[in-house]
């Protein structure tokens, strides 16, 4: 296994053991900046040498994946969870946005297997974090004439999330790899430890969760693993039909597969106060994440790996 | 109320909701506040400030007593139902007292 999962379990057995570990907040603030920043800078420098008349439909496909999963997820919530709508509504637009940090190790995954990835997936990633908000939204409030959208659209479309991975790919895409080079010993090489100090911290966030875990049992522990499953299948089946490498379907199934912990829960707090926050995070930052990161992602690559030969 | 007597009113909630509070400190004429960090444990749980979803901030305004009160009351009708808040009104001294 990858030694940055190690530090997953690292944060996860001190969070457990209640530990006095703890990285300060502004070093956790620091370590995602810089990862979006690379996801970002990444992505720009290599989407600069595509032309966009084959990126723009692809894009489009995966925006449809993004406002269509979670109308699939909401009635199997409803009915089989027996969760109430608003419950409902939050746990489809989670699963629905998708997770920075289930795609830096997958990511991390496929570079050490050398598999290419295709110069989209962060432009994918920007494109489907928010689509499953505002479906989530919607689901929840029906037309409640009330809610102040453009307080919920600056918290989605301004997240931290959005506004660094949009910046560095506009930034690796204007300066070319050459522009880039002098940025490379921050961003790229350090990629791996900043990840593995980040899931350090992660393991931590994610032990807390197990109080919420328990309190809430079965339903959302069989829910937080049994739901990235399906979910990495329609991102798997969706990367091969528009034509992405095996490492790109893999990487497209990780986005599909991970549900949102940051920027879903900030967006579905303010326009969704009534839906129970601990419940959508408990799912998806204890059940979910652990899950993708040490089952899911080989699970993934297999999936993709498997559509390339059908497909062929 | 003696001339330097003012109501000091704190507010300890949620760090997401800290736009929404200044915005309606500001639109009901609060001429200033403080905001800092905070860390706890209530009947929501603990609220470790291990990052924003579970960080809590205190805010403090200095304000006279009506304008305190009917913060408070709006605070409780918006936000109590839905979100972790603790609203309470102390007595102060102040000095410059022209600036509350």
């Amino acid at each position: 296994m990858d030694p940055v999962i190690w530090f997953f379990g690292l944060g996860v057995a001190a969070g457990l053991l209640r530990s006095e570990l703890r990285l300060p907040p502004a070093i956790y603030d620091l370590l995602s900046t810089l990862l979006l920043l690379t996801i970002g800078l990444k992505g720009g420098v290599e989407l600069a040498q595509h032309s966009l008349s084959t990126v723009l439909p692809q894009a489009a496909a995966v925006l449809l994946m993004g406002f269509t999963i979670p109308f699939l997820l909401y009635p199997v919530i409803r009915r089989v969870g027996r969760v109430s709508r608003p419950d409902a509504a939050s746990l489809a637009a989670h699963y629905g946005s998708v997770s920075v940090a289930t795609y830096a190790v997958g990511l991390a995954y496929l570079v050490a297997r050398e598999v290419f990835v295709d110069a989209q997936l962060p432009l994918f990633l920007v494109l489907l974090e928010v689509p499953a908000i505002v479906v989530g939204i919607i689901l929840a409030r029906k037309n409640d004439p009330n809610l102040a959208w453009g307080k919920v659209a600056h918290e989605a479309f301004l997240g931290k999330s959005i506004v660094l991975l949009v910046g560095g790919l506009l930034i690796g895409w204007i300066s070319g790899p050459e522009g880039v080079a002098p940025l490379e010993p921050l961003f790229f090489d350090l990629f791996k430890g900043v990840l593995a100090l980040f899931l350090l911290e992660m393991g931590l966030i994610a032990a807390a969760q197990a109080r919420a875990v328990v309190h809430n049992g079965a339903f959302l522990i069989g829910f937080g693993v049994l739901a990235p499953l399906p979910l990495a299948g329609i991102g798997a089946a969706l990367g091969t039909a528009i034509g992405l490498s095996v490492g790109g379907t893999t990487m497209l199934a990780v986005l599909a597969g991970s549900a949102s912990y940051i920027a879903a829960p900030a967006a579905m707090r303010i326009a969704v106060p009534e839906a129970n926050p601990s419940l959508s995070l408990a799912a998806s930052l204890g059940v979910t994440f652990p899950f993708n990161i040490i089952v899911g992602i080989p699970i993934y690559y297999s999936i993709a790996q498997w559509m390339h030969t059908l497909g062929v | 109320m003696q001339p330097n007597q003012r109501k000091l009113l704190t507010i300890v909630t949620e760090a997401l909701l800290e736009s929404s509070i200044t915005e309606a400190l500001d639109d009901h004429g609060a001429s200033g506040y403080t905001i800092v960090d905070a860390r706890g444990r209530g009947s929501r749980g603990v609220r470790d400030a291990g990052w924003t979803s579970s960080s809590n901030i205190r805010v403090e305004v200095l304000c006279d007593a009506a304008l305190a009160e009917r913060i408070a009351e709006d605070f409780q009708e918006r936000f109590y139902a839905d979100y972790a808040m603790i609203l309470y009104i102390s007595d102060v001294a102040v000095l410059r007292s022209d600036k509350f």
